[in-house]
């Protein structure tokens, strides 16, 4: 445990307000500027920041390598998965207003889980990426 | 689901590439859902150029946003022969792939490897598909980094700093082309290939687009391993695993070619890319020592498939040449060349990839006396290096013809000398490695080594007598490459 407490205890007010606003630019994309890339971006950098203060093997009890490998997955999963819904839907691929019966609706539903499977694979990625670069003096170490 | 056929042509391998990180613990599963994956898309693929074949064009606006404002995606005879090219490759590849890749890339790795194997092939068939400049970028670059990390889990560490190469100078290429396709759209405000062609008529004597020209011709010649932009190819290749050099050798400077092709007949036309810029003066003397200099560059490779790596430039070479004549005939010739090179060229690395498998490398002074253990490979070597050579009633001879008759008929015939005495420097490096192989005896210390299993071979075959049967029954291939050239010459 590290024994600076003003970061410890800054990061610990930080972190949440951090995660927080990711959500705020994640949901809000379509309506001011922000978007699912800039939200995983600030989400994984509130994982950073814990794992600079806490350490790697505290922030991989929470979030483990594995999970965030499958979490990019998915989130590539929902961005495809809704082109192909509208596909079935009688649309073409990626064409959201035959996702719901009011177009506009269909509209507003497809470009928020679009931008949320953006969101959950920038944000793994930057997490994963993070995650091989700073477990890799460890892997020298063994 | 008929009429979404170019959209899925794309979204099958990039739906099953995440789908695959679910299966990192069972990687036989991994290859059989990546080999469903693959035939499924060469058969959207055959069924798209089925629908086009006639001179039909089909048109498929992403997101229901017409083109030209959003994103559409455009199948013609041209590019449905090379989508045609690059999805039987990966579909014909992945069979072989199961052994060879089990023995070169980690177990933990190989859904991994799948991934990006199934992304290079989403982007490369992404390029040929799309109508949309902007998306040829993005689609690219998608292709080019699955390459990279495909490359770089080759088992010789020079894998990691041939990849590296390769991101290099993969990212100057797509940058350049990123630079010209900008200049275009800050002067006609439209990023649709068939809209720029209409439109660029009109601002098309300015620096600005000469100047996009310029860039896009270097970026895309880059990519496509012009002479002397090729140096980042023959590392590539060698050090990659051996079903990645088959795969990215049938299929990633074929993709660049289409796009070059693309760009100076259909959007700035023949007129402006060969009549009043002077492409086919600068095309035509690299292309001429793109066939020289690597071939005679081959002859001296103690590696064989490094020696295939520089004989595909050379190849690059005689595609780059029928564009150069500028006429419909060498169109003709460079088109068809796309498709028998594709499978000449990946017959030859698979049987390379068979030896890979059985004695781990590739080396000359480790095939000596290959030929008695291994009669099977070695024979389908031997047709691929006669393809290779262009000898009658193979494939490669067909495109040698169509180059000897297009420098003919544009009145070239020193040219038609040259292409004759070029093909005497593909018997030289075909003729070492059969003569190492079958005249050499075994070292008395040399690894008592066995057929390759049939996995491996039946591919291989596959590809060898497709070298022999496209030299002999022509329809497809000519027929297709010579509708294409029409289309090509015609404009958008």
């Amino acid at each position: 445990m590290s024994p600076h407490i003003v970061l410890r205890v800054g990061a610990k007010v930080l972190i949440p307000v951090i995660l927080l606003f990711a959500l705020y630019i994640q949901f809000h994309g379509e309506y001011s500027p922000g978007g699912g890339f800039q939200a995983g971006i600030i989400f994984a950098a509130a994982l950073v920041l814990y794992t600079l203060i806490f350490g790697l093997d505290a922030v991989q009890r929470a979030v483990p390598p594995v999970a965030v490998h499958l979490l990019s997955a998915v989130g590539a999963l929902l961005y495809i998965g809704v082109g192909v819904w509208a596909m079935f839907a009688g649309g073409n691929f990626l064409e959201y207003k035959v996702l719901a019966a009011d177009p506009h609706l269909g509209e507003t539903m497809g470009i928020i889980l679009i931008e949320l499977g953006v969101g959950i694979t920038v944000g793994a990625v930057v997490i994963s990426l993070f995650y091989s670069f700073a477990g890799r003096t460890r892997e020298q170490e063994n | 689901m008929i009429d979404h056929l170019p959209a899925l042509q794309v979204v099958l391998p990039l739906l099953a590439a995440p789908l695959l990180l679910f299966m990192v613990r069972w990687p036989t599963l991994a290859w059989a859902f990546t080999t469903a994956v693959a035939w499924a898309t060469f058969f959207v693929a055959a069924l798209l150029l089925e629908q086009v074949w006639g001179g039909a064009v089909i048109s498929y606006a992403h997101g229901g946003w017409e083109p030209p404002f959003g994103i559409e995606y455009r199948v013609d005879t041209v590019n449905a022969f090379v989508l045609l090219i690059i999805a039987g490759i990966s579909a014909i590849v992945m069979p072989f792939a199961r052994d060879s890749v089990e023995q070169e890339v980690d177990s933990n790795r190989i859904a991994w490897f799948y991934s990006a194997f199934l992304l290079a092939n989403a982007g490369l068939l992404g390029i040929a598909i799309t109508g949309d400049a902007f998306n040829i970028f993005v689609f690219f670059e998608i292709s080019a980094i699955a390459s990279y990390a495909l490359i770089a889990m080759g088992r010789d560490r020079r894998a990691l700093l041939s990849s590296f190469n390769y991101l290099i100078m993969g990212t100057i290429g797509t940058t350049f082309l990123l630079i010209g396709i900008g200049f275009m759209y800050m002067m006609t405000g439209t990023l649709n290939l068939a809209d720029l062609a209409e439109r660029l008529p009109e601002v098309r004597d300015t620096t600005t687009i000469r100047a996009a020209f310029a860039f896009i011709a270097v970026g895309v010649s880059l990519k496509l391993a012009l002479f002397p932009l090729h140096l980042w190819l023959p590392n590539a290749y060698t050090y990659a695993p051996s079903m990645v050099t088959v795969f990215l050798s049938a299929t990633a400077t074929k993709v660049a070619i289409y796009v070059l092709l693309r760009f100076f007949y259909s959007v700035f036309g023949a007129e402006f890319s060969f009549g009043e810029l002077p492409m086919d003066h600068v095309l035509m003397p690299l292309a001429l020592l793109g066939i020289l200099l690597p071939s005679i560059v081959a002859i001296f490779q103690d590696d064989v498939k490094r020696m295939l790596a520089y004989s595909s430039v050379a190849q690059v070479g005689y595609i780059i040449l029928g564009i150069s004549f500028a006429t419909t005939l060498g169109l003709t010739a460079s088109m068809l060349h796309l498709f028998n090179h594709a499978i000449t060229k990946a017959a030859l690395f698979m049987a390379l990839g068979a030896i890979v498998y059985q004695i781990g490398g590739t080396q000359l002074t480790r095939m000596a006396g290959i030929a008695r253990d291994m009669p099977w490979t070695m024979a389908a070597f031997v047709i691929g290096g006669l393809s290779l050579i262009g000898v009658p009633l193979t494939a490669g001879f067909i495109t040698k013809w169509y180059l000897l008759l297009a420098a003919l008929d544009s009145g070239y015939w020193p040219i038609a000398v040259f292409l004759l005495a070029t093909s005497l420097l593909a018997v030289i490096y075909i003729w070492r490695v059969v003569e190492v192989a079958y005249f050499r005896e075994r070292p008395a210390d040399a690894p008592v080594v066995s057929e390759a299993p049939l996995a491996l071979l039946l591919p291989t075959w596959t590809l060898a007598l497709a070298s022999i049967l496209f030299g002999i029954y022509t329809a497809l291939p000519v027929g297709a490459a010579s509708r294409a050239a029409t289309i090509l010459m015609g404009g958008y």
